[in-house]
């Protein structure tokens, strides 16, 4: 069905406002968006690419953070300017991608007093954040120059393109295409978002495996559809995938069908998390990082009960017990069997009594739970990615998957794997080509920073290097575009400010970005952005899982100051090295955004036509549920999993022979069955010194780092520590206290919320808040990130950032 | 006349404060100044268990706010100036503030503390239920932003008819004012009835 179409109508604001047609006072189905023709003639310093609105438009747009969702935005222009902001108020309510708190300040981001406004070339040391006006004509001659004196020195592998979410959008981020065009760029792998994730589960469900989409997942519109208990460990769609077209609204209709048929819905989390505000029957609380032990206990329920599915494990899985384990694995007590009934390597039985203490769940809590689980019907097992997210995350989010795989519930109606809940792929346009990259070194991408310091060292077997035994070059070159993985979002921000002020590492930092974040403090040449509401934009929808769409956006408002275009700018960088026509193909911004569109168009024939499509601005169509693993679980034989048996790897051969053949550091293990470890800073981990234990999560103010920019979202959601009145009281900290938080990499000062809605002995820091020390100095952040506290120290497997999520740290009053 | 009056989906609410920036957005308000808020409320307490484990009645949940365009408004009593008006069409309640005088009687007045002083202006403002809007055929724009569909602003009758009468729920104070507001109330309201709660977020509502 095409809702989009069917949904298309003008505000009749506009109308009321800005057109005689307001004396008809009908509602004006059919999409004559006048403003989407309108066209002003190009003002100075403005990029000449896109259209910018007249007075009194109606002009659509799309949000492009790392939440996903890529909400619609329905900007109301006056005299060249942005208003205010409709989002998507069309067709189907149900259907409505309304933006967040942060889209719904998008305004405040656009037109913030604290815009890059200039290239800027550093002046003072790096990090110092002191820069000098240049023009565009000299910082694209001198990024074109440090390219190529890094080419001729070191080789292409010494310039890389650091992981970077500041920007989703069809033509947002066209870097790697241009760094291809002149040889290419060390790669990176894998994501902080699925770092451990993305790594492991392939060794259990196969190397198609992606966290994405429904490959391995199932819709919460399946289990709305037909599960009657869905069962979630660290997922709360309501903070991170926020908009009102995105997960959380999903979630919402989700939960109330589940409970329409009597269901229940259980979300085990550190946290009283927002995703169950107001439904408090529904938190079981868990120390951060123990999910595995969870489940163990959980197993030891099933095996004892004899509620596991002894044919399914046979028929889909191995490693279940000893019959199922690989030849190498034989006779060693290497089964997971072994490893709950206390047979196996540790020798200790996985009882509720034994998880209780490590999870602080009472035991009789942990039974009920089983016994709950196992009465379902249809159990909807799900995950989100803060319990990979740890250093213990390769075993965690592999633990989870147990319990479906264990009761035999995947791949059946109303069920789930044990992943995130996912959409149907269905991406109805691309974007620009990014070309062949002839590089075929790859690291990790939390890897950067140690391949700054060290590149010529790291090996496969010591840093999960791929392409390559080992690297030939340090990274010399940092291309960051919309990123603050330098510092903010990386793990140990002191320690990368020590590794990144070193101009004998890494010897040029290109940063360009919309405001001046603490990564941007080290760059060598800081370029200004165009907003993507500056421009034309063309965006897939998100998360969301009952319809796809797409959004062909107009430019509201010109880019201020000297803001540009980045494909602009990477048009004028590519034609200063001489491969100009090789990055364009003589193609303009606008170009590039109408053939992406008109190749989705062919491939997808209910779009609308290009002419269409920019009177109506967007597109909708619903889309089915979606079951993980569906095909597998109808026919194994014929659905074989691409895993080396083709079936459910309980028990992984591959990540044995890691363990044995890698070269680990002192005391971590890469374990071939999901068992409970508590991983460096996880339970057991903390000390007389640093006697909490503290997690992040992400914050409504922000998605990640983005919005932070915005005093009036800082103010609406104010960054706060969870703490509970249990760990508070005997400190002195009341609720709103400032307080000092160390841990032994660092040091932040933030407000305290004192608060039930945490468990005892951890603390709650939510992620992405601005850095703000004096790095000659104390180096205390007022700015309260949570990467002064975390450590970098990549785990076993992915070499990812598990440390974001495992933390100790004492905490005074300030 | 008709009277419109606000719907609040209690078990919806997730806090995420899209009704606030919306409003802002739209009203053009700076950090200091809300005409709808949200409340953080929660409670409970925890118990160490022999085994290790512990145990609690912690619950939380969210009470977005605005006007209520109650039916007897205190901010319209104790305004010395008649600058607080009900439009006939709607029954929303407005300042009209060519009236005012900045005495600031109705920002303490109104048990619900709605009315504020604009910083910029030194006038009271506060919601108008966006009659600019709903007299154009079109929603209020906080209504119009829920992610959760948990608000609406139309017919109070229709609503008192769809959802019931429950006009207040902790830590919304006593209906003294006929507010025209109609919630559907969490599990949570419940549980917090006989815990101590208390609003965890004063500073961002203040």
């Amino acid at each position: 069905m095409d809702k989009g179409k069917e949904g298309m109508q003008v505000s009749r604001r506009t109308f009321v406002k800005g057109s005689a047609l307001a004396a008809a006072g009908a509602a004006v189905a059919g999409g004559s968006l006048v403003s989407l023709y309108g066209c002003t003639p190009e003002e100075e310093g403005s990029t000449g690419n896109g259209t910018t609105a007249v007075a009194d438009d109606v002009v659509w747009s799309a949000c492009n953070v790392n939440c996903g969702g890529n909400c619609l935005f329905q900007w109301h222009v006056s005299e060249g300017m942005i208003s205010y902001m409709e989002s998507d108020n069309t067709g189907d309510a149900a259907l409505q991608s309304r933006a967040c708190l942060r889209g719904r300040s998008m305004r405040r981001w656009i037109n913030n007093p604290d815009r890059l406004q200039y290239p800027m070339k550093r002046i003072g040391p790096r990090g110092s954040g002191e820069f000098e006006r240049i023009s565009w004509d000299e910082a694209i001659s001198i990024i074109a120059e440090k390219l190529q004196y890094t080419i001729d020195t070191y080789g292409n592998q010494a310039i890389h393109l650091i992981y970077a979410t500041g920007m989703y959008s069809a033509t947002g981020n066209p870097s790697g295409r241009l760094l291809n065009c002149v040889g290419g760029y060390l790669r990176g792998m894998y994501d902080y978002s699925t770092h451990m994730l993305q790594v492991v589960m392939p060794y259990m469900y196969g190397s198609q495996f992606s966290p994405y989409d429904n490959v391995h997942a199932s819709s919460f519109s399946e289990a709305a559809r037909a599960s009657d208990l869905v069962v979630m460990f660290g997922n709360s769609p309501a903070e991170t995938r926020m908009g009102g077209a995105n997960a959380v609204w999903d979630y919402a209709q989700m939960r109330e069908a589940v409970y329409g048929r009597g269901g229940k819905i259980i979300s085990v989390d550190f946290r009283m998390n927002e995703s169950i505000s107001g439904h408090p029957d529904e938190w079981l609380p868990i120390r951060p990082g123990t999910d595995g032990a969870l489940v163990a206990a959980i197993a030891h329920e099933w095996i004892v009960d004899e509620k596991v599915d002894e044919d399914f494990l046979n028929t889909y899985c191995v490693g279940y017990n000893e019959e199922s384990l690989p030849d190498s694995a034989k006779g060693k007590n290497k089964s997971y069997y072994d490893y709950i009934m206390g047979t196996g390597y540790d020798a200790v039985e996985k009882t509720p009594e034994w998880a209780a203490p490590i999870t602080q769940i009472p035991a009789e809590k942990i039974r009920a739970l089983a016994a709950e689980i196992a009465a379902a019907e249809a159990p909807y097992i799900c995950q989100g990615w803060g319990p990979q997210r740890h250093t213990n995350g390769e075993d965690s989010s592999r633990a989870i998957c147990m319990l479906p795989v264990l009761i035999g519930k995947i791949g059946l109606a109303g069920t789930n794997t044990g992943q995130r809940e996912a959409e149907p792929p269905a991406y109805l346009v691309g974007g620009i080509p990014a070309g062949d990259n002839p590089v075929e070194a790859a690291i990790p991408v939390y890897q950067w920073l140690n391949a700054v310091d060290h590149g010529t060292s790291m090996t496969e077997l010591n840093a999960g290097v791929k392409g390559v035994e080992k690297l030939e070059s340090d990274i010399k070159f940092i291309w960051n575009y919309a990123g603050n993985c330098l510092t903010n979002q990386h793990g140990d921000i002191n320690y990368t400010h020590d590794i990144l002020v070193d101009e004998t590492k890494c010897e040029f930092i290109l940063c360009w970005d919309t405001v001046l974040t603490d990564s941007g403090k080290y760059a060598d040449i800081l370029l200004p952005d165009a907003m993507r509401s500056e421009q034309m934009n063309l965006i897939n929808q998100g998360y969301a899982e009952y319809y796809t769409g797409v959004l062909l956006g107009q430019a509201a408002q010109a880019p201020p100051f000297e803001n540009r275009s980045s494909y602009d700018v990477m048009a004028d960088i590519a034609e200063a090295m001489g491969v100009g026509d090789a990055f364009t193909e003589g193609k303009t911004h606008d170009d590039w955004i109408k053939e992406i569109y008109e190749a989705g168009a062919e491939a997808s024939p209910e779009l609308p036509s290009w002419d269409d499509m920019l009177k109506q601005g967007i597109f909708k169509k619903t889309v089915e549920p979606s079951i993980g693993l569906k095909a597998f679980r109808d026919d194994p034989i014929a659905n074989k999993l691409e895993t080396p048996s083709g079936k459910i790897e309980i028990y992984s051969e591959a990540l044995a022979e890691l363990n044995d053949s890698w070269e680990l550091g002192e005391g971590e293990v890469i374990s071939p069955i999901p068992v409970f470890n508590a991983g460096l800073y996880g339970y057991g981990g903390a000390t007389e010194e640093y006697p909490l234990y503290a997690c992040g999560f992400h914050h409504k103010a922000r998605t990640h780092s983005s919005f932070s920019a915005v005093a009036e979202l800082r103010q609406a959601a104010r960054n706060q520590l969870w703490m509970n009145p249990v760990d508070a009281e005997p400190r002195g900290v009341a609720n709103g206290d400032l307080v000092l938080v160390e841990s032994p990499n660092g040091k932040i000062q933030v407000e305290a919320r004192v608060t039930p809605r945490v468990i005892p002995g951890s603390v709650a820091i939510p992620q992405g808040s601005w850095h703000d020390a004096d790095m000659k100095g104390d180096r205390l952040d007022k700015g309260g990130c949570v990467n002064t506290l975390t450590d970098y120290k990549p785990t076993p497997l992915a070499k990812g950032n598990g440390c974001a999520h495992s933390m100790i740290v004492q905490i005074t009053k300030a | 006349m008709t009277q419109l009056g606000f719907y609040f989906d209690n078990s919806r609410c997730t806090g995420c404060k899209t009704c606030e920036m919306a409003c802002k957005d739209y009203k053009d308000l700076g950090e200091d100044i809300l005409f709808r808020k949200v409340y953080d409320f929660e409670g409970g307490v925890w118990s160490a268990n022999d085994d290790g484990g512990w145990d609690t009645t912690t619950f939380s949940y969210h009470v977005s706010a605005a006007c209520n365009h109650c039916a007897a408004p205190a901010c319209q009593s104790v305004c010395p100036t008649e600058a607080i008006l009900r439009d006939e069409e709607t029954g929303l309640v407005y300042i009209d503030e060519e009236a005012c005088i900045s005495c600031e009687a109705c920002v303490a007045g109104c048990p619900y503390s709605v009315p504020k002083m604009d910083p910029i202006t030194n006038m009271a403002r506060k919601c108008d239920g966006c009659l600019e809007r709903v007299k154009a055929g079109q929603k209020a724009i906080c209504a119009e932003a829920c992610p959760l569909r948990a608000l609406e602003l139309d017919e109070i009758e229709k609503l008192r008819k769809e959802h019931g009468e429950l006009d207040q729920i902790a830590p919304l104070p006593a209906n003294a004012t006929g507010p025209h507001l109609v919630i559907k109330a969490s599990p949570a309201v419940e549980v917090a009835a006989g815990e101590k709660g208390f609003v965890a977020n004063e500073k961002e509502i203040a």
